[in-house]
């Protein structure tokens, strides 16, 4: 299925076309759309975790001057035609949806979930106006801990279910109990593992306007236009060409931004009752609150080994903090199980996967969706099985990567698309080979002794990973030539920043030889598009830009065609490049492709010439079947202060394979990026709750995320095993750099304090927990 | 978030901007609003009225006398980090604002600014303890001076009366010979601290015939740790020296939260305190003003 669609444009580390208008800002982001008669939203949001809501008085807020409407649950609800927000994605696991209201009443269920919302002239005074709504409570017992939570005897986190455990999932192959009745060694571990959310830079945000033919215009900071388009269409009970959804300039997503939040309807039912445009722009606080998040996960582990290494099971259970609500289904769970596999070659698998609801904000996909966690379960049991076999780190990993000549490589598990998980390429055991070369890992024992010396230690670390990315069912594109010769191309696929309009142009303008700044692209806007589906899983490289190469391919077929009968040549030997069709070798015989667009857009009465179809354009709803595995590997130094659990990255460098590359530099940025959430996972992001439900961390002076002064030069180095599954070759690139980076660098620190044999099992690793790991091993009398 | 709604005034005058301060209800200085304006954006500070200091001559500036330093309240942190004169005469203030905020905020955020916010994580009032800055402050019955263990009151609170402002602040110049330090432990370099220390010290001989050591970030205020102090002045700063000024501060009490627990503070106390003693003593080993 591949060939080779690499031409001129291809494969370049082109200049991203996005960026002469977001650097002399121009970008129109959402805080920028400026309506007339625009009024303000803000949120009267829970102020405790879990209560029963008795009253709520909303006379003062309603009388400040400057308000023009406050609503309740109870004003809201003859606004729409359901009870709650349709969000359910079908899964055997499910024991019970969890949708959440647009507005909650009776229940509440955790700090920040919204209750009113306050109408304004400016949001200064729908913010005093909130400040102004007495609300009383009957408290109710909370759920905080995933583990306690599904105890039969837990309070319930939402009196409207029957319990907490919200979705249960035995994912399970081979023959475990054999396997570890035989295992010449055993490891066990239990692991308590926080990852931080997304914290985009710009925080979510929506503006609905009516039009006098009552059509609903909605500017939604999203991922996912579309579907919030088709939940608003079911929601407000209106016809699909009434409402029309627009991402316009994302400043980042990150995952949160892939779900519909209650906000998004709440504020264009509101502004279809008031029939004048509202926006509500999130402010941080409201980020830290109320947008979903990725919390903890509690791993309790064991895998078997036989004699030399080889891993032969593992077992175990994850609880997952689901938090109050299912707004985006087990996603998130059930990539951190199936990921945990990684690239290694696990004859069986038993993982008991608990999802407990609790009295939090709902926990979502992040960046890495949960891969990070698994794959951190992964390498740690490795390290500690190395350690109990007197194998060095690399040799028990070589002993287990899947070969080369066993690829594609297919697991027992079956997908969320009803596949078999399969490893479609990829050459595991050379990425981790070059990575240890690019590292120097063989001499680092030299630089760790002569550190030590100086009474510095130095640790490093290796970990290596694979993500199933490019997730269907499908994606859309289609292209278009107009009689100007110029090129429009318009995808369902979703742009917050990764440069998905460059990734498009640079494709469609490499099939026809063009400068991809000639190539206009229009996304994330539902009436450019009328199918799509948008940003998640690593997905849009592999979905739109296979639809936008096979689309635009159509058109220079056919461009050729219509060519070969103006130019009275073969259409074989016609070349196509700069906006121009020529015979090759005869560069002056030519048409522009806006001469055949002209004649391909007809005249009054005549036929077209060549009795050909009208028009110059194709559009592809590209289906990538099932997911194509990217992978990499890690290594990472570290310095680690034993006296203050001071960690400080001094290396780091990846190997990275996502198939064939359409713009390195784009690619670079994204593993970049993805490294440096997963430093902030491993040592500094901590969403943190006191024991009421609470949020401890609700700014950035707080909540830590990693900055460019504790952030090391990231070496990045590429290999390109193209995928069969898809005609470009191409893998997801955009989460991959998370997922490695917890368990590398926790493995470094463990290196680096190897003669106290701490064993990390919490994540973040902070300093105070560092120290007192070491403080605990120097008690039993070893010293670093 | 937004503030609650607020009048914003600009005086031009110490005198004008007083009578502002005794006049107008719940009104507050405003200095560089590196603190005030986000805390007035999350509504944790609600003040009616703003008096904007930044307009008043005078009140910037780093004066150079025969033994002093005196520095205008409303110099900012940023010309503080660039002052020669500063890094010459009072190489500890200058290695204390190297640990404040980030260049961004130091653009903005003042002295007197940082001083009366008086955040437990702050580094230049650690160092205003342990070079006991005298302040100057003028209110509506004219100016008063203090030492800096007259100026806390209480958690973000000092014992300046609401229509009180700061001027300026005096410090003495450090002697040649005499070692400084001013470390600091956080999980990045821009954040307040979670513990400070600064220390001063003058040898006579090997033996030590004065030493400031304070710690920050332990409590509400810097803690001038007297008895390490005594512990040290007259002996020789060897290991056993470190060890007990390092005990001394390990044992001071502490609050602390998830991420940093109290008895983390307390065993960092001591490890900063250690470090800083012997960085001091290596600088005494060179002139600073040479």
């Amino acid at each position: 299925m591949t060939d080779n669609p690499f031409q001129s444009w291809m494969s370049k580390s082109v200049p991203r076309v996005e960026d002469d208008r977001l650097l002399q800002g121009r970008g129109k982001f959402l805080d920028d759309i400026r309506l007339d008669r625009l009024l303000m939203a803000a949120f009267v949001r829970s102020p405790v975790a879990h209560a029963i809501l008795k009253k709520i008085n909303l006379d003062a807020a309603r009388a400040l001057p400057g308000v023009r409407a406050v609503f309740s649950y109870n004003d809201l609800r003859p606004l729409l035609s359901l009870d709650r927000i349709p969000l359910a994605l079908p899964s055997g696991a499910i024991r019970f949806d969890v949708d959440p209201p647009a507005l909650a009443h009776e229940e509440i269920c955790y700090v920040g979930e919204p209750i009113a919302v306050v109408i304004a002239e400016t949001r200064a005074i729908a913010e005093d106006a909130v400040a102004l709504v007495e609300l009383e409570f009957d408290p109710l017992p909370v759920v905080m801990d995933p583990r306690d939570g599904v105890d039969k005897d837990a309070p319930k986190a939402r009196l409207d279910c029957p319990d907490n455990l919200v979705a249960r999932h035995v994912l399970k192959y081979g023959n475990g109990e054999a396997a570890f009745a035989a295992a010449a060694h055993r490891v066990k571990d239990c692991f308590r593992l926080n990852k931080g959310g997304g914290h985009s830079m710009e925080p979510r945000g929506i503006v609905a306007r009516v039009d006098d033919d009552d059509l609903l215009t909605v500017w939604d900071s999203t991922q996912m236009p579309h579907r919030a388009k088709a939940i608003l269409v079911n929601a407000l009970g209106l016809s699909e060409e009434k409402v029309r959804v627009i991402a316009p300039d994302v400043g980042g997503g990150f995952g949160p931004k892939a779900v519909f939040h209650p906000e998004e309807l709440v504020i264009p039912a509101v502004a279809l009752k008031l029939r004048t445009p509202v926006k509500w722009a999130e402010d941080r606080f409201e980020s830290f609150t109320a947008t979903v998040q990725e919390r903890v996960q509690i791993w309790d582990m064991e895998a078997a080994f036989d004699a030399e290494g080889k891993l032969l099971a593992i077992r175990g259970q994850l609880f997952h903090d689901h938090g109050a609500a299912t707004p985006y289904g087990v996603a998130l769970p059930y990539n951190a199980a199936t990921n945990l596999i990684g690239p290694y070659a696990l004859p069986a698998y038993d993982l008991e996967i608990l999802m407990c609801l609790t009295n939090m904000v709902p926990a979502c996909p992040t960046r890495g969706a949960g891969r990070p966690q698994g794959t951190f379960v992964m390498e740690r049991l490795l390290d500690r099985a190395a350690d109990e076999l007197g194998l060095a780190r690399e040799e028990i990993r070589q002993r287990n990567l899947i070969p080369l000549e066993q690829m594609p490589y297919t697991i027992p598990v079956i997908m969320r698309d009803g596949s078999t998980m399969t490893y479609d390429s990829g050459d595991y055991p050379e990425c981790q080979r070059r990575v240890l070369e690019a590292a120097g890992w063989s001499e680092f024992d030299k630089r760790r002794d002569a550190a030590r010396r100086d009474g510095r230690f130095l640790g490093i670390g290796l970990s290596n990973y694979v993500e199933g990315t490019g997730r269907g069912p499908f994606e859309s594109a289609s292209i278009r030539v107009g009689p100007s010769g110029k090129i429009m191309v318009s995808s369902g696929a979703t742009a917050q920043g990764q440069g998905v309009k460059s990734m498009l142009a640079q494709i469609s303008a490499g099939v026809l030889g063009m400068n991809p700044k000639d190539v206009h692209v229009v996304d994330g806007d539902t009436n450019a598009t009328v199918l799509g589906l948008g940003a998640f899983a690593s997905r849009q490289a592999v979905t739109a830009g296979n639809a936008i190469y096979l689309a635009t391919r159509r058109v220079a077929e056919k461009a050729r065609a219509m060519a070969a009968h103006m130019l009275e040549a073969s259409a074989d030997d016609l070349e196509i490049a700069d906006g121009n069709i020529f015979v090759k070798g005869v560069p002056q015989l030519k048409v522009t492709l806006g001469d055949v667009s002209k004649a391909l857009s007809g005249m009054p009465g005549y036929a077209i010439p060549g009795g050909m179809e009208p028009g110059l354009e194709a559009a592809v709803d590209f289906q990538p079947g099932p997911l194509t595995y990217t992978n990499g590997s890690h290594v990472a130094e570290v310095e680690v202060d034993p006296d203050t659990g001071a960690v400080k990255i001094t290396r780091y460098v990846v190997v990275h394979d996502c198939g064939r590359m359409i713009n390195p530099m784009m690619v670079e940025g994204q593993v970049l990026g993805g490294v440096v959430h997963g430093i902030g996972a491993t040592l500094l992001e901590w969403m943190r709750y006191d024991d009421q439900g609470q949020p401890a961390t609700v700014t950035y002076a707080d909540y830590l995320l990693p900055t460019c002064d504790v952030v090391p030069r990231i070496e990045i180095h590429h290999m390109e095993s193209p995928t069969p599954l898809n005609p470009l070759g191409v893998k997801g690139a955009a989460e991959s750099g998370t997922i490695g980076a917890p368990a590398v660098i926790v493995s470094a620190i463990e290196d680096a304090l190897r003669p106290l044999k701490i064993r990390i099992r919490d994540l973040p690793v902070t300093p105070a927990r560092l120290r007192a790991l070491i403080a605990a091993a120097q008690g039993k009398g070893a010293a670093p | 978030m937004k503030p609650v709604p607020f009048d914003y005034h600009v005086p031009t005058s110490v005198a004008d901007a007083v009578e502002l301060l005794r006049t107008l209800p719940n009104a507050r200085a405003l200095a560089g609003g590196q603190s005030l304006i986000p805390m007035m954006n999350l509504r944790a500070a609600a003040p009616s009225h703003l008096i904007d200091l930044g307009k008043i001559p005078d009140l910037c500036g780093v004066h150079e006398t025969a033994s002093n330093l005196r520095i205008g309240a409303m110099t900012t942190q940023r010309s503080l980090e660039r002052s020669a004169v500063v890094r010459r005469h009072c190489p500890l203030l200058g290695e204390a604002v190297d640990h404040v905020g980030h260049q961004q905020t130091r653009n903005r955020g003042t002295i007197g600014g940082s001083l009366c916010h008086l955040d437990p994580g702050a580094e230049l009032p650690v160092a205003a303890a342990a070079l006991e800055m005298t302040f100057t402050v003028t209110g509506p019955g004219g100016s008063r001076t203090m030492s800096f263990d007259e100026f806390p009151a209480g958690y973000l609170t000092t014992t300046l009366e609401p229509d009180e402002i700061l001027t300026h602040i005096d410090v003495r110049k450090t002697l040649p010979h005499e070692g400084y330090a001013f470390l600091e432990f956080n999980q990045r370099p821009a954040d307040f601290a979670i513990v400070s220390v600064a220390v001063l010290l003058t040898l006579d001989g090997e033996q030590v015939s004065q030493v400031r050591v304070v710690l920050g970030g332990i409590d509400y205020a810097p803690i001038r740790l007297l008895e390490a102090e005594a512990t040290l002045t007259g002996n020789r700063l060897d290991d056993k020296a470190f060890e007990a000024a390092a005990a001394i501060a390990a044992a001071h009490p502490c609050e602390g939260d998830e991420v940093s627990p109290p008895e983390f503070r307390q065993h960092l106390a001591g490890v900063l305190v250690r470090r800083a003693l012997r960085k001091a003593l290596e600088r005494t080993k060179v002139s600073v003003n040479a």
